[in-house]
């Protein structure tokens, strides 16, 4: 299927480096206790996949419930603790931490041509405290469950369920702080590890983002974590920061909340869109239309992310001034976000565009992120809002740009540096597949809720009326194909470990530095400091220097 | 296969540094990585700034909204603790400024001297701050655990010209104490990270370290110290001087 001015390069006679970084040393404590980069972006695979597992069950049992009007599978109690474990899994321990702790701690030394990131050992603690972070919430979930949804409301939170909402909400501070100095440590590295001649507008567009990203990490992580520790307190000791009887208010919860976790939201696309970069350009096989502008759009959706929060509290009683302005500003924040789509989509016109499974990825995510997008400026008019808050309409606007947008790219993202983080691989026809599957199955499971979310169904409830019926199984359905365009990838990802053909150093010819040292890299990623003196994305350069790679062995 | 594509830096540049033995792998000078620590720390404390700033943030509108009972509820406070624990704190500022300062100069001894100082000012902090909580939890001061509106409710000796605060009012001193409470126990609960890290320190410092050059960690450990008393210079004037120059 791939166009003909591009020929990859032949596989055949690619063979796997003597040393590498998966080789350098054995046994679980050589990986438990590395301090390398790479090894460390793969325990957070293993353990962010983990957690998508989890999260993803209780997706399909909510899926299963929603069924039949009645919500006969389960009670109102154990559906709501379900939707809640799926909410907190799925945002704390897949989505957040997946794009940067895997791809960002895998490829932003390499890119930028440093040994490893700032501080490893601070990257391993890290890794630890997330880990701990997701036993607790694995303690949360085993011992009981929580049922205040991912957003933790007040007083709900504090003063009525009776919930494992303490050992919850710490799970969440703790793997806080995980994002925190992942964030510090991404952002001192872009700072300081650059390899020399590698100036700001060197970069890869990959590492804008993930700085962005990381800029978001840094000033909001701190914001969520101190008011969760005050709902844990307000339940544990009775302190009354939220709770009105003791002249607190649960408003200000929503505001020290949402000022966390729209950023994060933003945190859930940025990286996606570093990746698009990369995948774009690669195989368009031309330099990103508009470098700059898509640059700097990154770091504008960062800074605007931070004056957006209050739409989350249209109806929640805060002033219609405030509401006014908010809408504004939510509607200013698609202005970077869209300039990002059309330049992705200018790079591609004329391009010789080969269709490998990155790039399908890569459409998904141009089509759905749109749609998410768009929706989501419906969602910041006024009178909009009022109607569709709080529906299953919120539920497709946020699905739309977090599992279409961000997954597909997190996919898209993992396929195209598969190769690099294990030598080998995976089967293209499959992979073509599976991306496929997951374009119809996740546009059958979502778009249904759009017209449910209009017509009014409400979110988080565990039965509904008759008449909504058929566009639930439609959704359902859509949630099974869905899921097989989750599971085959990861079975032939599996599979490829061992059996995928040998890859090479540089199996897309992409022009970035981490492909032109041999994959899996070695330990130490360059044998020698690298000197750069190409642009970002010259693939002229490239074509000169096709056949020379850094490797050992 | 060992052309390489991309043009490298001869090895030799390493070299010039005469390979510091605290110069990590990753990094290719020590300058670099001692930039790249500082960088580190104030990114750390930029974090630390957002975290406070959610406190603050409730401090300044519920004292806008309840503005009697934050004036009330300040009255409880035992001045004379609360400017002793200013000073002291100021003075270790001082002190571990010295140190820093000491370690620059190599003088292990200096250096020992000023980090034990810094350290008794720290537990002097804490003993002080320790005494005002017990105090305040005799007064029942303490939201949710130990409370009662009594002592607002009537007119204060201390404050004779003060009128009673009507009962509702009262109940909002509890927003008052809970932010008291949050506020001080975050900043004493960094005092305590910030000793034990101190005796750490001490005991590296007496077997010679931080003196022959490589002082990364006492300077950025410095910076976490002024920090935590600058939060403390907020603090003070926020929750012991409201309405104090009437
Ligand atoms: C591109 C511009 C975007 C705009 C204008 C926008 C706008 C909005 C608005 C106004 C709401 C509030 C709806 C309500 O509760 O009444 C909302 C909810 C939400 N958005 Fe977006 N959004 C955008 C992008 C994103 C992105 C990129 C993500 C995540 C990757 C995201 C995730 C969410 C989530 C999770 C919620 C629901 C939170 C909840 O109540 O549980 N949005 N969006
Ligand atoms: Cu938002």
């Amino acid at each position: 299927m791939s166009s003909t001015s591009i020929v990859l390069p032949d596989q055949q006679t690619a063979t796997m480096p003597k040393r590498s970084y998966l080789n350098s040393s054995y046994g679980l404590k050589s990986w438990l206790l590395t301090l390398d980069h790479k090894r460390i972006a793969i325990l957070y695979l293993i353990t962010t996949v983990f957690f998508f597992m989890i999260g993803g069950t209780a997706a399909a049992l909510i899926r299963l419930n929603l069924l039949t009007p009645g919500g006969e599978l389960m009670s109102a109690d154990t559906y709501n603790k379900v939707f809640s474990i799926h909410g907190l899994i799925m945002v704390f321990f897949f989505l957040v931490p997946i794009a940067p702790a895997v791809l960002g701690n895998f490829c932003i030394p390499l890119m930028i041509g440093a040994k490893d990131v700032a501080f490893p050992r601070l990257n391993l603690t890290s890794w630890y405290l997330f880990v701990a972070g997701g036993l607790l919430e694995l303690y949360t979930i085993i011992w009981g469950g929580i049922d205040t949804g991912w957003t933790f409301t007040t007083p709900l939170s504090t003063h009525y369920v009776n919930t494992h909402v303490i050992s919850g909400a710490m799970g969440i501070f703790v793997a806080g702080f995980s994002s925190i100095l992942t964030g510090l440590n991404f952002i001192v590295t872009i700072h300081r590890l650059r390899a020399p001649g590698m100036t700001w507008f060197r970069l890869p567009l990959f590492i804008w983002s993930y700085y962005a990203t990381s800029i978001i990490f840094v000033l909001a992580t701190p914001v969520i974590a101190i008011a969760l520790a005050l709902v844990m307190l307000e339940r544990f000791t009775g302190i009354g920061v939220f709770d009105p009887a003791k002249g607190g208010d649960p408003l200000l919860f929503q505001h020290l909340f949402w000022f966390y976790s729209h950023p994060a939201v933003y945190v859930m696309i940025l990286p996606g869109m570093g990746v698009m970069s990369e995948v774009v350009a690669c195989f368009s096989r031309k330099r990103v239309f508009g470098y700059t502008a898509v640059g700097f759009s990154s770091v504008a959706i960062a800074v605007f992310s931070f004056f957006v929060w209050a739409h989350h509290m249209f109806i929640m009683g805060i002033s219609n001034y405030s509401a006014l302005v908010f809408s504004l500003m939510t509607m200013l924040v698609a202005v970077p976000s869209a300039i990002k789509i059309f330049n992705w989509s200018s790079t591609l016109y004329k391009g010789s565009i080969s269709f490998d499974t990155p790039i399908l990825y890569a459409f998904s995510f141009i089509g759905l992120f749109t749609i998410g997008g768009l929706t989501g400026v419906f969602l910041a008019a006024l009178g909009m809002n009022i109607h569709l808050t709080e529906t299953y309409f919120i539920v497709a606007h946020f699905h739309y740009v977090m599992v279409g947008g961000m997954v597909s790219a997190v996919m898209a993202g993992l396929h195209f540096w598969w190769p690099k983080i294990t030598g080998r691989m995976y089967p293209e026809m499959l992979g073509r597949l599976a991306a496929s599957i997951l374009f119809i199955g996740f546009n059958l499971t979502f778009f249904p809720q759009f017209i449910l979310g209009y017509m009014g169904m409400p979110r988080r409830y565990h039965a509904y009326p008759p008449e909504f019926q058929i566009l639930n199984v439609l959704s359902t359905a859509g949630a099974s194909v869905l899921a097989i365009g989750y599971i085959l990838p990861g079975i032939y990802l599996l599979w490829s470990l061992k059996y995928g053909k040998i890859a090479g150093s540089n199996p897309w010819r992409a022009p970035g530095l981490e492909w032109q040292v041999q994959s899996p890299p070695l330990e130490e990623n360059f044998i020698e400091t690298p000197v750069v003196d190409f642009e970002a994305y010259d693939f002229e350069w490239l074509a000169k220097h096709e056949n020379e790679v850094q490797t050992v062995g | 296969m060992d052309s390489q594509v991309i043009a490298t830096q001869p090895t030799s540049a390493h070299g010039e540094h005469g390979h510091s033995p605290h110069l990590r792998h990753h990094f290719a000078t020590v300058a670099q990585q001692r930039e790249a620590a500082s960088f580190g720390m104030w990114l750390f404390l930029l974090t630390e700034i957002m975290f406070f700033g959610g406190m603050f943030t409730a401090y300044l509108i519920y004292r806008n909204w309840y503005y009697p009972a934050f004036v009330a509820g300040s009255h409880w406070m035992i001045m004379w603790a609360g400017t002793l624990n200013t000073t002291v704190l100021i003075c270790s500022s001082f002190t571990m400024a010295m140190g820093v300062y000491s370690a620059e100069m190599r003088n292990r001894k200096a250096l020992l001297r000023y980090l034990f100082i810094t350290l008794c000012f720290g537990i002097v902090f804490l003993g002080i701050k320790a005494y005002e909580w017990h105090d305040e939890w005799e007064h029942h001061h303490v939201p949710g655990l130990n409370f009662s509106i009594n002592d607002f409710t009537h007119v204060d000796q201390r404050y004779p010209q003060d009128k009673p605060l009507a009962p509702d009012m009262a109940e909002k001193t509890q927003a008052y104490f809970s932010l008291y409470f949050m506020l001080t126990g975050v900043h004493a609960l960094h005092m305590l990270v910030g000793v034990s890290i101190l005796v750490v320190l001490l005991f590296h410092a007496w077997r010679g370290a931080y003196t022959t050059g490589h002082m990364t960690t006492i300077e950025n450990f410095g910076l976490y110290w002024h920090f935590v008393d600058i939060v403390w210079i907020f603090l003070f004037p926020l929750l012991y001087l409201i309405s104090r120059h009437q």
